[in-house]
């Protein structure tokens, strides 16, 4: 039983952060319909530039001050918004006629450029480093034998309420309409005065400052941060892309679910079998979803037209 | 007048022996090519040119084979450091304990064709014994590597382009991990002789890398394998295959309805394309200190192969070996660059996609003259004026 809660709050504390990424790339794929493979290094950005700003909030205020956490996290998500605004712009939009494969080809050569740029020693080097403590690790309260922190507290709670808060933008605002509508059919959007273009930007805006944010609370989580090029990130995004496939790619409440299904059965997977196997164990389930029900657990079948 | 078909068809049959002959130039052309690269050009150059050399034939041979599906037939797999890792492991498993049983150890025994050939004595044959067991280890390991093909090309059935490509990702990375669960290396003969073949697959070192097999490939064996991946890729691009392959990639619901049978010819795409990339990893886990380890699947050695193939052109055999060659030496070149490398190749590989999405050839060849019609008439008309 102990086990049992313990791996079930390893789980949710993962889950949520898995769901904050799949978002990102949830949203790009509902829209344009390829993997936007930089995703993960978006995230990796996020981490890094929430390390530096961190750095310096404290060298100017000689300190580790209790509100440090929001500059942070807000610096990071705007930075990152604009070099995911910045991408779509500059590789992407030239591609927007062009055959899926070129855009994913372009896409990894994206992931490939900031992953390789991040390593330089200007950037941010190859070594890995801690972020300060900004949130103790102290015990907030516990559950049985179970200690829930207060880190745990803060980084599920950050998750949930940018969840919330996009869920509120995608079904409430005229902009969420807007993108539902473009990613419904994009021409007939654009025909009924939608402008897709700028559209796309907020998507790659709003996926990219969420990726931003997962990157913060990773590096929260687990104190170091890896070189921009470190294999792990890239298991992050995919394990992220996973969640948002097992969800139902394009749906938001989807990904949601997918990246709490995913760090379940991630966590349950080392807590009761193999350890050593959690990647196997997301693969062979992307794999099953696929080949049982491709359009994931909430999404929609779509027939291909000729 | 009556016309006899039959004794028509029989006129104008090819009498056997010549048909042979022709059809087995090609081949004895590429045994021809391997063995003047190993007795050759590499006495004629020093080792670290033979080196790069030896790189070349392995890149081209990975290269090549990846275009078989990513540029025939349109399925973008990012998962052929996989094959490339099953074919490498087990080749290089039965090539060390192969040696271990047979001989009692796992040093070198090639002939004139080896990588470090024994001093050749009279009254000795020039080939080795080890030769042949260096020939059936790339083969076991290509055979293997094909069957994993199909296991990866099953799901293409219901998966298309971004789907297919992640878990081909994925299965690059189950590969990964589940040799890293692999247990320690078996150092001596009499343990070796005494454990079983199936659990001999199972010790091959885990996340520590398999270090022991001999370092066999030599230019011989990687030019051996570079020529005949091309002559096969070149063959299968005019066959009935090659022509149904593009159908699939130029579109696939189209090629359907014309009673192309998709599903059959995407499983022998993945499944030719394996067994080339199973070859390719046995020669790289036999080149002289190249250290066999689970990274080799890692999706990082995937996307080497990737970006060789996208710059090359998809779809174009020669274009995948300049690109092969290419990308091999200009590492070299630009050592004292060697941290802009990769900068340097993403955004070659963006800036190719937006200016020229069909790769340095596309889907041609060198020697087709619809490639050259457009840069002759640009000259031809410079000329005029």
């Amino acid at each position: 039983m102990e086990v049992f809660l313990q791996t079930l709050k390893d789980g949710v504390a993962i889950g949520s952060l898995y769901a904050l990424i799949a978002l990102g790339y949830t949203m790009v794929y509902g829209i344009l319909k390829f993997i936007n493979f930089a995703h993960s290094d978006i995230v990796v950005l996020g981490a890094w530039t929430s390390l530096l700003i961190a750095k310096a909030i404290e060298k100017a205020a000689g300190g580790t001050p209790a509100w440090l956490g929001v500059p942070v996290l807000l610096g990071a998500m705007a930075l990152c918004a604009l070099v995911g605004f910045t991408v779509e712009r500059l590789a992407y939009r030239p591609l927007r006629r062009a055959p899926r494969l070129n855009v994913l080809i372009t896409a990894i050569g994206v992931s490939l450029f900031l992953q390789n740029l991040g390593q330089q020693e200007w950037m941010f080097g190859t070594r890995p480093r801690s972020l300060p403590p900004i949130v103790s690790g102290n015990a907030l309260f516990s559950v049985g034998s179970v200690r829930i922190n207060i880190l745990d507290v803060v980084g599920i709670g950050t998750a949930l309420a940018l969840m919330a808060g996009l869920e509120w933008l995608v079904f409430h605002t005229k902009l969420g309409r807007g993108m539902r509508a473009v990613s419904h059919n994009t021409v007939t959007a654009s025909l009924m005065g939608v402008p897709v273009d700028r559209v796309i930007s907020v998507t790659f805006i709003i996926g990219s400052s969420l990726a931003a944010a997962g990157g913060f609370l990773w590096a929260l989580k687990y104190q170091q941060i890896n070189q921009p090029a470190d294999a792990g990130w890239t298991l992050l995004g995919l394990k992220a892309f996973v969640a948002a496939v097992v969800g139902g790619i394009g749906n938001v409440r989807g990904a949601m679910l997918g990246g709490l299904a995913i760090g379940l059965l991630e966590n349950f997977g080392v807590a009761y079998f193999n350890p050593s196997l959690a990647d196997v164990y997301v693969f062979g389930v992307l794999i099953v979803v696929l080949l049982f029900r491709p359009s994931g657990i909430l999404g929609k079948a779509v027939a291909e037209k000729v | 007048m009556a016309f006899d078909l039959t004794s028509r068809a029989r006129e104008l049959r090819p009498s056997a022996a010549p048909a042979l002959a022709r059809g087995l130039t090609p081949f004895a052309l590429c045994v021809a090519f391997a063995v003047l690269m190993q007795l050759a050009v590499k006495p004629a150059v020093d080792a670290y040119t033979a080196r790069l050399l030896l790189d070349i034939g392995t890149n081209i041979v990975l290269a090549v084979s990846l275009t078989m599906v990513n540029g025939f037939t349109g399925q973008f797999s990012m998962g052929h450091a996989g094959f490339l890792a099953v074919g490498g492991y087990v080749a290089a498993t039965v090539m060390y304990y192969g040696s271990l049983r047979l001989w009692g150890n796992a040093e070198m025994a090639g002939g004139m064709l080896s990588s470090m050939p024994i001093k050749p004595q009279p009254g000795r044959s020039p080939f080795s014994p080890g030769d042949v067991l260096f020939l059936c280890s790339l083969v076991a390991g290509g055979l293997v590597s094909g069957v994993f093909g199909i296991l990866v090309g099953l799901p293409s059935l219901r998966l298309r382009g971004d789907y297919l490509a992640i878990v081909t990702l994925g299965f690059g990375e189950i590969v990964r991990v589940t040799i890293q669960q692999t247990g320690p290396v078996i150092k001596d003969a009499a343990t070796a002789r005494a454990t079983p073949w199936p659990e001999l697959f199972t010790r091959v070192g885990g996340s520590l890398g398999f270090s022991g097999p001999p370092p066999y490939t030599s230019l011989f064996w990687a030019f051996l394998a570079a020529t005949l991946t091309v002559l096969v890729a070149i063959r299968l691009k005019r066959s009935t295959f090659g022509r149904a392959f593009l159908s699939i990639r130029e579109d696939e619901i189209a090629s359907e309805a014309m009673g192309v049978n998709t599903v059959r010819y995407k499983v022998e795409a993945f499944v030719i394309s394996a067994f080339f990339a199973g070859i390719a990893g046995g020669l790289y886990a036999h080149t002289l200190g190249v250290g066999l380890s689970p990274q080799a699947a890692g999706f990082q050695k995937s996307f080497d192969i990737i970006i060789m193939v996208v710059l090359g052109g998809l779809g174009s055999v020669s274009g995948a070996v300049i690109a092969a060659v290419v990308l091999t030496l200009l590492p070299e070149y630009l050592r004292e660059l060697s941290n802009y490398r990769m900068i340097v190749f993403s955004l070659a590989l963006i800036l190719m996609m937006i200016f020229r999405p069909q790769g340095l050839l596309g889907v041609r060849e060198l020697w087709d003259a619809a490639l050259w019609r457009p840069i002759a008439r640009r000259f031809g008309k410079g000329g005029a004026g």
